[in-house]
This record gives structure tokens, sequence and C-alpha cells, in this order.
């Protein structure tokens, strides 16, 4: 009876209850007609699926059903969870319209599959691509996934799967070819002359032509690339040959060939000697280069010469101790090759200020870079220092201030993104949280000096007991290397040899220093449910703590967090690891305030992250709050407490050990489900907050 | 038996040891050395600094005492101690005192790396006093005109643990090192390797490729010294991927994608 399938009835009743009928109203006699067909343990894993799904959205999960009896005669268990999760997914990043028509159209997603399988993802590839990218020098560009390929001479555009080969080898291959070829592009001056007069079909032939003089380039400077865009060519290149002459071949291969020499040719080249497009060769995007080009030119220049000009100062200062400067007219810059016979290039070249060579810091030298390969040299008028008040540096600050976020159009550029756990799906959801470091502003006010005042008996115990905690120095007697001769061993060893013994070779003392090698965060709840006592009392803590902490000298910091949705997730700095612990945190300090919401788990992944920066032995991550993880949105309840519970654990996996220190009463419930049974303490009277957090952080670190 | 002792302050450097100078750096450290300055070298791993103290050392004409620097290393691993021999205590010196006592070159190599109470002994003999007081023995013990202090440590690592006290960095003159020009590293390693030229030049760019990564995703580049390493091994008949693979890239990161993006930077160059 047990393994006896489900009759239709009762799938019914279950597909109820998981897409939730009485809100939604789907017709589940359909999908359940089809179901009842399966065996039982399909009929399991099918329904087990469509839970997982109808979590992420019902109308997804009912598609599924409906869909699925089909998929599972088409193709095999993995391929319908792995179309599932990727309907999820897509859900996730692009909406309901999109993950759906993945659900429906399962054969083009079944036909592709091999494409998935033997392609090369971008998301998967571009953490080699990118320091790949950074390593072929220049100046520092960006990589994304996109519908075309092409660059816009900050960005280089890939697409999101690679699949032109049927070896997934040869697939990252040409994502590597890809890349250089755009890379070539920007270094090797395909965008210093005008493009735009060109028409579609010039450009098309422009862009070939132009790919046979970067080949020819690359081959000069990374001829193991080179070899292998070749034989990624022949690959390719099976009918078609190229049918250009010879000489325009060689015209392009010339070591002095520049943009101009590709324009040049393409007048030459009649119409039926086209030449054919290579694979990696993408297109080009006149109009993204020239917006994108413009406004870098316009900045560069400017920030150029007023960095010039900051150099001037700086070098005037030093000068006018032997000789002041006649005054008048601005101060000019030359450029000079260091190697004659080779091209200019950012690094070979030099600056020279009034005839002397000087070393320009090194944010000049970017722009240097930068500007040497827009133009194949730093133009002449670049060359003057910007006279007072010339520019208004202000229009260049990007103005992506964190607390604007919420101003103006939206955006999620300058923040970090987290994934986060769903329990129900037993998944990560890509980059979801959109998390922001923003600096808490110091309040100078009397409210540190006000709780060292109240608690002065208190502090002048903490300061005892963690003055006898700071390290001691030990001597250890009988050592077998140390500062001093041990005479006591020294004498008995003495004895020991006369007698006939055997001597022991530990006959020293030695100073023995404990050092403490802690690094702790101390993550504080400024959720709105902290307003008023809970937040005077956290406040007075971290005065407290920080008091008692720098006589051990510990390494600590003071984060705090709130947010709202995963679009809106706020760490508050209050003290870095790097600051000391000063007037300006301890007004930081007084100005916690409560905001709005707690979601953990991203904070957590975040802080990770910092801890990774610090070298200890010990690293400690004391978290102060209130109650349960809890957001506006559906973190809440065991989802939040799963996510926070994950995070928790990607943490003990980076060796940090996490401690929880709350007020909430009922943390008993879930606690111990998320730190683990020893590693929470429930405070039940507010006001002792203060003293038992030093307390606690005491017992933990000894 | 005969235990063979191993006198360092007896011995001179013979050949010259292989030294391309950079900058000014060997007319500033012999003035130095003749008006009796103690000199601190600054500079990334592998640049250089032990190499050019050799070969100072046997510009010099004088023997060289390296200490390499460990944070058990103690004030009394310096300076000397009692031991004892044939039943009786007998003072040796440690190799801070045998360089005063012999006019050597002392290097202390890493100084950093030492603990903080340790690098405290050098201050008197770092500056005009030139003395090494060993309380021990009750000895004053006045450095010959010949006895230079040398230290060298590296600015790169940005610890707050780790960094030379003003007290300390105050006494010396400062020579800062860096990796050498493309032109001038490509000659070192064809001195050091006789390797060919090509495959030199290559070897260069790729460490410019690495040093290019260094704060996205590297916490250095590869160092002259492991460019060395790695034409060695392709002097050797290994080929030059592998040489990378194992020599550099290995040798500066655990990090797999970075591995794999050096592998890939490699294997374009070659």
């Amino acid at each position: 009876m047990k393994h006896e399938p489900l009759s239709k009835e009762q799938i019914i009743e279950i597909l109820d209850e998981y897409l939730e009928v009485e809100f939604s109203f789907v017709k589940n006699e359909l999908p359940a007609e089809q179901i009842v067909t399966l065996p039982r343990h399909q009929q399991k894993y099918i329904l087990n699926l469509v839970k997982r799904v109808a979590d992420t959205n019902i109308e997804l999960a009912y598609q599924l059903a409906c869909n699925c009896v089909y998929a599972l005669e088409a193709t095999d268990t993995d391929m319908v969870e792995e179309w599932a999760m990727t309907a999820t997914d897509i859900y996730d990043r692009k909406g309901l319209f999109p993950a759906m028509s993945v659900i429906r159209d399962l054969d083009h997603f079944i036909s592709t599959a091999h494409e998935r399988a033997h392609g090369s993802m971008f998301d998967e590839e571009v953490s080699v691509l990118l320091p790949f990218l950074h390593g072929l020098s220049g100046r520092k560009l960006k990589l994304q996934s996109a519908e075309h390929t092409y660059t816009d001479t900050e960005t280089i555009y890939l697409p999101p799967v690679m699949a032109v080969f049927s070896d997934e080898k040869d697939n990252f291959l040409l994502y590597k070819a890809t890349v250089a070829h755009h890379w070539a592009q920007i270094h090797f001056g395909t965008f210093r002359t005008d493009l735009s007069r060109l028409d579609d079909t010039d450009l098309m032939k422009f862009s070939s032509l132009e790919t046979i003089r970067l080949d020819a380039c690359i081959k000069r400077e990374l001829p193991g690339l080179h070899r292998q865009m070749q034989a990624l060519r022949d690959k390719q290149m099976t009918a078609e040959a190229d049918t250009l002459p010879t000489d325009i071949i060689d015209a392009l291969s010339a070591p002095g060939a520049d943009v101009n020499t590709t324009l040049d040719v393409l007048k030459k080249v009649s119409h039926k000697d086209s030449p054919v497009s290579r694979c990696y060769q993408g297109m080009i995007n006149i109009g993204a280069v020239i917006e994108t080009m413009n406004r870098r030119i316009e900045r560069e220049k400017v920030l150029f010469r007023v960095a010039l000009s900051e150099l001037t100062r700086e070098l005037d200062r030093v000068s006018e101790a032997e000789d002041k400067p006649e005054a008048g007219g601005k101060p000019e810059f030359g450029l000079k090759k260091k190697n004659e016979n080779e091209p200019l290039s950012a690094s070979n070249s030099q600056l020279e200020y009034e005839g002397d060579l000087i070393a320009p810091p090194e944010n000049v030298r970017q722009l240097m870079r930068s500007i040497i390969i827009d133009f194949g040299e730093v133009p002449p008028e670049y060359l003057v220092a910007a006279g007072p008040g010339e520019y208004d540096l202000s229009v260049f600050d990007s103005g992506l201030k964190p607390e604007d976020v919420w101003q103006g159009t939206y955006h999620e550029e300058g923040a970090q993104l987290y994934n986060e756990w769903n329990y129900k799906r037993q998944h990560y959801h890509k980059n979801w949280c959109v998390l922001r470091e923003i600096e808490v502003q110091p309040l100078y006010d009397s409210f540190v000096e006000d709780t060292l005042n109240k608690h002065s008996g208190l502090l002048k115990s903490l300061r005892n007991t963690f003055e006898y905690l700071r390290g001691e120095d030990k001597l250890l007697k009988r050592q077998p290397h140390g500062d001093d001769v041990d005479i006591d061993a020294v004498v008995e060893a003495h004895a020991d040899v006369k007698s006939g013994m055997e001597m022991t070779n530990r006959l020293f003392t030695k100073m023995h220093k404990e050092e403490r090698n802690v690094a702790v965060i101390f993550m504080v709840d400024m959720s709105g449910s902290t307003k008023g006592w809970i937040n005077q009392a956290e406040r007075e803590s971290l005065i407290l703590l920080s008091e008692v902490i720098e006589i051990l000298g510990d390494r600590y910091a003071i984060y705090g967090f709130s947010g709202m949705t995963r679009k809106r997730c706020e760490l508050f700095r209050i003290k870095a690891f790097d600051d000391t612990y000063d007037e300006e945190v301890k007004a930081r300090i007084s100005n916690i305030q409560p905001y709005d919401y707690t979601r953990m788990g991203v904070f957590i992944r975040h802080v990770i992250r910092h801890f990774s920066e610090v070298e200890a032995s010990t690293k400690l991550l004391i978290t102060l709050s209130d109650g349960k993880p809890d957001d506006y949105d559906t973190y809440r309840g065991d989802y939040g407490v799963e996510d926070t519970r994950q995070a928790l654990f990607e943490a003990r996996r980076d060796g940090i050990h996490s401690f929880c220190i709350t007020i909430d009463e009922e943390a008993r419930d879930y606690l111990p489900h998320m730190y683990g049974a020893a590693n929470y303490t429930v405070i039940d009277n507010v006001a002792t907050l203060p003293l038992k957090v030093s307390d606690i952080y005491r017992r933990l670190t000894t | 038996m005969k235990t063979k002792v191993l006198k360092p302050e007896e011995h001179f450097i013979k050949d010259e040891p292989y030294y391309l100078p950079i900058g000014e750096e060997i007319s500033v450290f012999e003035s130095a050395y003749k008006q009796q300055l103690p000199v601190l070298l600054k500079g990334p791993t592998g640049c250089g600094k032990t190499r050019f103290m050799e070969h100072m050392a046997w510009r010099l004409k004088r023997p060289l005492i390296t200490v390499s620097c460990h944070d058990d290393l103690t004030a009394s691993d310096l300076v000397g101690r009692f031991l004892i021999t044939s039943g009786e205590t007998t003072w040796v010196d440690g190799p801070l005192a045998s360089a005063v006592r012999h006019g050597a070159i002392c290097y202390l190599d890493e100084i950093v790396e030492a603990r903080k109470d340790t690098t405290v002994v050098i201050h008197p003999l770092a500056d005009d006093r030139r003395v090494l007081p060993m309380e021990k023995i009750g000895e004053l013990l006045e450095a010959p005109p010949e006895f230079c202090l040398a230290i060298s440590y590296n600015p790169g690592y940005q610890s707050v643990m780790k960094d030379l006290k003003q007290s300390t960095r105050q006494r010396f003159v400062a020579l800062e090192f860096d990796y050498p020009d493309p032109e001038l590293e490509t000659e070192i390693i064809i001195q050091e390797t006789d390797i060919d030229a090509e495959t030199a030049r290559l070897l260069v760019k790729f460490a410019h490729m690495t040093r290019d990564l260094k704060g996205s995703g590297l916490d250095e580049g590869a160092s002259t010294r492991l460019l060395v390493h790695a034409a060695k091994l392709i002097h050797d008949g290994i080929s030059p991927i592998i040489a990378c693979e194992t020599a550099i890239a290995q040798s500066i990161t655990d990090d797999h994608d970075m591995l794999v993006a050096m592998s890939e930077l490699s294997s374009s160059l070659f």
C-alpha cells in the first residue's frame, strides 16, 4: 500500500496546498491528470520540485507541474532539475515572463543543453578572464556580459555563453581570444581616428582588415596567444579562405602599421576581395566608443592638468629653498622617451618639469597611461598645469554617494553584491543583496563622558580585570634555548654528568610573552526595534568595551547594520580595524541610531571579507542583537534564520568564531540552531548589558 | 673528532657577486660606509637587496655577517650568551658582537620580523656612539671604523604589526630598491642564467603582467629572484609555460582563479 502511486485526488490535495489555491485560484486538475500516470517515486520527485519552485513563484510552479511529465519523457531527472532551477534563477534576475518562457519552451532548453554542457559561461570564466585582462597591462578595463561583442574602450562586452566550438576548452580559448582582441583594439589605437564617417559595409570591412593588423601586433607582443588564436581560426575556417592579395596583408602586418594604414588599405580593397571575419572579432560599436571616449578624454584632461598643477606646487616648494622660480606664466611640462628607438608608450616615457626629469606619483602615471592609449601621445595642451580655479573638479566627482542611492535613478553601482541562501529552494540567490558601507557621522555630545561617569566604578573594576589579562612576561625554566642560563638546571646537569648519566640540554631560562593575537568585529543591530533604551545600552556597552579592549591591545572593529529589502543593506562603519580609538570614533558611537530592519546574512558575508584582510590566530565575530533576523520583504521566520545560519557556516569555514549576545527572551528557540548551543547569551536585563558584554568578551578571549 | 666551526667573521667574499646597479646605490653605500653611517635597504622581496650586500662586502673587502631575523630572535641571539664547556661557563659572541669585534659588515635581513625589543639593541650601534653594550659580561664594545650595520625591510607588507619604529628607522641612511627597468632586468636574467635574450625578455614581460595584478588579486608581483628561478628551469629544458607556473605563479598565490589567469597569461607569451 505504501508504494502505491498517489491518486488524482491526493495529488490535487497536495498541489492545492503547495500552490496556495485559496489565493492563486489555479486549476490543479490538469497537472494532476498528468502526474497521476507516473510511478510513485517520480510523483514524489515532481511534487517536491513543484514545492521548491512554488516558494519562488506560484505561477512558475504551476507551469512546471503542467509540463513536467512531458519533460520526464523527453529527458532525465538531472536535466529536469536543471531546467527548473534555471527558470528560478532567471526569475530572480529578469522576472516572471522570461522565466515562464524557459518552462514553456522545454525543447529549446534541451536542444541548447549541449551548448551549456560544452559551452563556456561568462559568469564562470569572468574570475579568470578579468585578471588575465588586467595582466595584459594598460587601462584597467572591465568585463560585462551582453548580447553583442564589442568594447566601448572602458568595458569589453562579451556574450553570456560561448558555444561556437564543440569543445569547452576551445570555447574558453575563444573567450580569451575575444578579450585579447578587444584589448588590442584599445591598446594598439583602433579608435585613435574618427571612424564615424564609415558606412556600415565599410565599417565591417574595416573591422576585418583591422583584425589582420591587430593579429600582427598580438603576434609581436604575445606570440603564444597568437598561436592559440591561429588554431581557433583554423578550426573555424573550413570553407572560406581569405582572398586578399598578399601585399595588402603584408602592409597591414608591418610593424609600423597603424589605424591609418588600415584606412588606406580599405580604399584599395575591391568588392570581391572582401576579407573574412574572425571568430573573435566581434563588432565595432562606434557610437558607444565615441560617447565613452569623449567623456573620458574631457575628464582626464582636467584631472591631468589639475594633477600637474598640484605637482608644480610641490616641486616649487622643494626648489624654493634653492632659488625662486620666476613668477608669471603657467609652468610647462615636457614628455621624453626613455628609449628613442621604441615607440612612445606609458612605460617608455618620462615626465620633465623645467628641464628636469621627475617621478610622477601613481595617479598621474595612470592618467598618462590612459591618455597615451587614447592619443598615442600626450597632446601638448595637456602638459600645461591648470591655473587656480580653472576647473571645477566636483563636476567629475562621480557623485555616487552611498547615501544618495535612492535619489534620482536607482542603480547598483559602487555597491557590493552578495548571495543569499534560500532554504526552501536549497539554492543561493545569486548576487541578491546590495550592500553599501556607510560611515556614521560623528556626533560630538556629552554621551561618552556621561557614560564613563555613570559606569566609573564598573569601569575601574573592568580595567583591573583586563589589565590582569594582558600578556604577561613569564619566565620559563629549563628550556633548550633561552636568554639566560638556568643555574638550577646546570647544577643538576653537572651532577648528572658526574654520576655518569646523560646531561639534559634544557639548561636555559626564557622570557616568554603571552601574545594575544585576536581580531574581533562587533556587529551592532541598528534596526528600528532597538529604539530607546536598547540603543542606549548598546552604545554604552560599546564605549566600555572599547575602553577595556584598548588595554588588551586586541584589534577590533565596530559596525552597525540595518537596511530595508535586499536592495538596500547598509553597513554603518563606526570603527574599522585600522582606525584608532579617538574622539571621532567615540563621537560615532554616540551617533548610533536605530534605522530600519535586520537582514543579517548579507552583513555576515561582508564581514567575512573584512576578516580575510587581517591576519590573526583568533577571529571573533560578536553580534549584539535584539531579535530574529527580519526584513520588510520575505526575510522573515525560517527564511531569515536559515540564511543567517548558512552565512555563519560560511564564516566558520573561514575560521571565524561567531557569538551572539541578545536581549530577545525568545532567542533560546532559534539561536542554538543558528549559532550552536554554546555560542550565544541571552541577557534578561538590558541595563546589565554594558557589564555583561565586557565580561563575555573577557571569557571568550581567554 | 674535530667539529668544523663556521666563522663568518673570517669569511671574505672572493669572487665578485653579480650585481647590476640601478641607480646611485653603490656610491651612496660607499659614502655611508666611509662616514660610518648605518644603512637601511627598503624594497620588495627578491629585488636584490641581499645580493647588493654581498656585492658591497666584496667591494669593500669586509666579511659579511647576515642574520635572517625571525619573530623568535632575542637580543642574546644577536649579542651573545653563556655556554657551558668543560664544566665552566664561557661567553660566546653573537653575530652582531662578533661583527663589531672584527670590523665586519652586519646585515640584519627583514628586521621587522624580529621582536620589537630585539631591534632596540642596535640603537646605540646605529647612532654616533657606535657602541654595543654587553650587559651580561659588563663590556662596552666599541665599533672600529670598518664595522658597518645594514638592515633591510619590505614596506609592502603594510601591516601595523610589521612596521619599523620611527626611533629605529630615523637612524639610517635609506636606500630604496625596486624591480629594475625591463632592459636591466632582462640583462640580469641573462647574466644569471645564460638564457637566450628573447626568453628573458618574455619572462620580464610576464613579471610585469603579474606586477600589474598587484592589488587586484595578488599581494605581490613576481620578483626578479623568481624570474631567475624560472629562467634556470627553462635553461635546463623545462617548457617555459610549466616553468612560469611552477617557479612563479604557484609561488606567489594559492588562489585557483588567479593561477589559471596567470597560466593563461604565460601561455599567451610563450
